[in-house]
């Protein structure tokens, strides 16, 4: 469903990673793995579409990416229904009772967005996933300050939910989600320095 | 997009300083004008729309940085930048948004203020007009200035520097249509080319602003 071929990704115009290439089958996820700095939220950024490739390209059905990060996108004067709520009309999606509950937020439907804790909010942010119906999510560090548990319902969402439904993830991380996912580590696609030409070059 | 729109009004609202801030800015600015011109009716009728209108300018100013920074700091931006809603609908929205919380309450407090300066009774109707056709202009622009500008530090200031110069068809016309019209002179050819700019940045500013987004979002 997701096929990245010979992929060099930059961040800054300096080339981070270079030659990338992997696929992951519906129902499928990677988890990234790699030392701070090694390029994994670049390229999660760069599948995302959110910046140009240098070289290569990644294919995935159109309209099926959905990105996610360390900013949740979280209005802090909305409850969390009207949250949620936004995130699914912007998609076009209904949003199902059951992502509540899936997500322990059925507490806290009601409370706003500011007066949430970082951990329940970045519930949120995981449940904002699960509303807006897309297939191939890119994931990057989806459990900063959740706690063991919350990590569990996300997994389990993820799992039984998304990977089930034959989704896709693409996921960097440092701590064991419990997924039987393959992992790939992205320190031997390290760019070599001066390698693979950023785009500035190409200006001069 | 109109979950967008509605969105945005529920922020403006619920976060204070959306709808009051603009106005009351205004409001100020205009009544202190006769402060420090002095209370002579005959100067300031005279310029009554020059007054109004750069007025205006300002207090549509005063918000426009906040049309993207906020949801670029909380990482909305991105995620609308995945989203189905094309960048240039956004940005469209975003405007429109602006203008419903910035634009409208200034026109429609404008007549009253207008009195405050008292302006001659003929230009009242093209006080309207021509403030209606006008500031959804400057909050189009206004709207690519802020998305030129978001995710700088300090990008007020700047965005100020680089917006005002763009108002400045907008206020000659503007103030224009209004000064012949309490002249008693035709002021149809003013409004037209006001119409023609506010329409001319709706067609193309929001192009214009989703490829600037873009290349912030990098």
């Amino acid at each position: 469903m997701l096929t990245v071929q010979n992929l060099t990704c930059a961040r800054g115009g300096v080339p981070v990673l270079a030659g990338v290439s992997f696929a992951v089958n519906a129902g499928n996820a990677l988890i990234l793995r790699g030392p701070n700095g090694v390029g994994k939220t670049t390229l999660l950024r760069t599948l995302a579409g959110l910046q140009p490739a240098v070289v290569g390209d990644a294919s995935y059905p159109e309209d099926e990416g959905a990105y996610a990060s360390h900013a949740d996108g979280i209005k802090t004067a909305l409850t969390v229904t009207e949250n949620l709520k936004f995130w699914a009309e912007v998609h076009g999606a209904p949003l199902p009772e059951s992502i509540f509950e899936t997500f322990d937020l059925a507490d806290l439907r009601d409370r706003l967005g500011g007066t949430l804790s970082a951990g329940q909010k970045r519930r949120l942010g995981l449940a904002r996933l699960g509303v807006i119906g897309r297939k191939v999510l890119f994931l990057d560090e989806p459990t900063v300050s959740l706690d063991g548990f919350s990590v569990k319902l996300f997994a389990d969402w993820l799992q039984n939910t998304h990977l089930a439904a034959g989704g896709v993830a693409i996921i960097a991380t440092h701590i064991d989600l419990g997924l039987a996912a393959p992992e790939l580590d992205l320190t031997p696609f390290k760019a070599a320095e001066g390698a693979g030409g950023g785009s500035d070059e190409a200006f001069l | 997009m109109i979950a967008l729109l509605l969105r945005d009004l529920r922020l403006a609202i619920r976060a204070g300083g959306g709808f009051g801030l603009g106005l009351a800015f205004f409001l100020i600015v205009v009544v202190l004008v006769p402060f420090g011109v002095g209370p002579e009716t005959e100067l300031l009728s005279r310029i009554a729309p020059g007054i109004l209108w750069v007025a205006s300018l300002l207090a549509a100013l005063l918000s426009l940085d906040r049309i993207f920074a906020l949801d670029y700091e909380d990482g909305s931006l991105a995620l609308l930048a995945t989203s189905p809603l094309p960048l240039e609908g956004a940005a469209m929205v975003k405007a429109l948004a602006h203008w419903i919380t910035t634009g409208l309450p200034l026109t429609l407090a404008a007549p009253t203020l207008g009195f405050l300066l008292s302006l001659a009774p003929e230009a009242y109707t093209y006080l309207l007009i021509s403030l209606l056709i006008g500031t959804p202009a400057l909050s189009m622009i206004g709207t690519f200035g802020a998305a030129l500008t978001v995710g700088l530090r300090r990008g007020g200031l700047l965005l100020s520097l680089l917006v005002l110069p763009l108002y400045v068809p907008t206020l000659i016309f503007g103030a224009e249509a209004v000064r012949r019209g309490a002249d008693g002179l035709d002021p149809t050819g003013a409004l037209m080319l006001m119409a023609g700019i506010t329409a001319g940045s709706f067609a193309l500013l929001p192009f214009a602003t989703a490829a600037v987004l873009r290349i912030n979002l990098r």
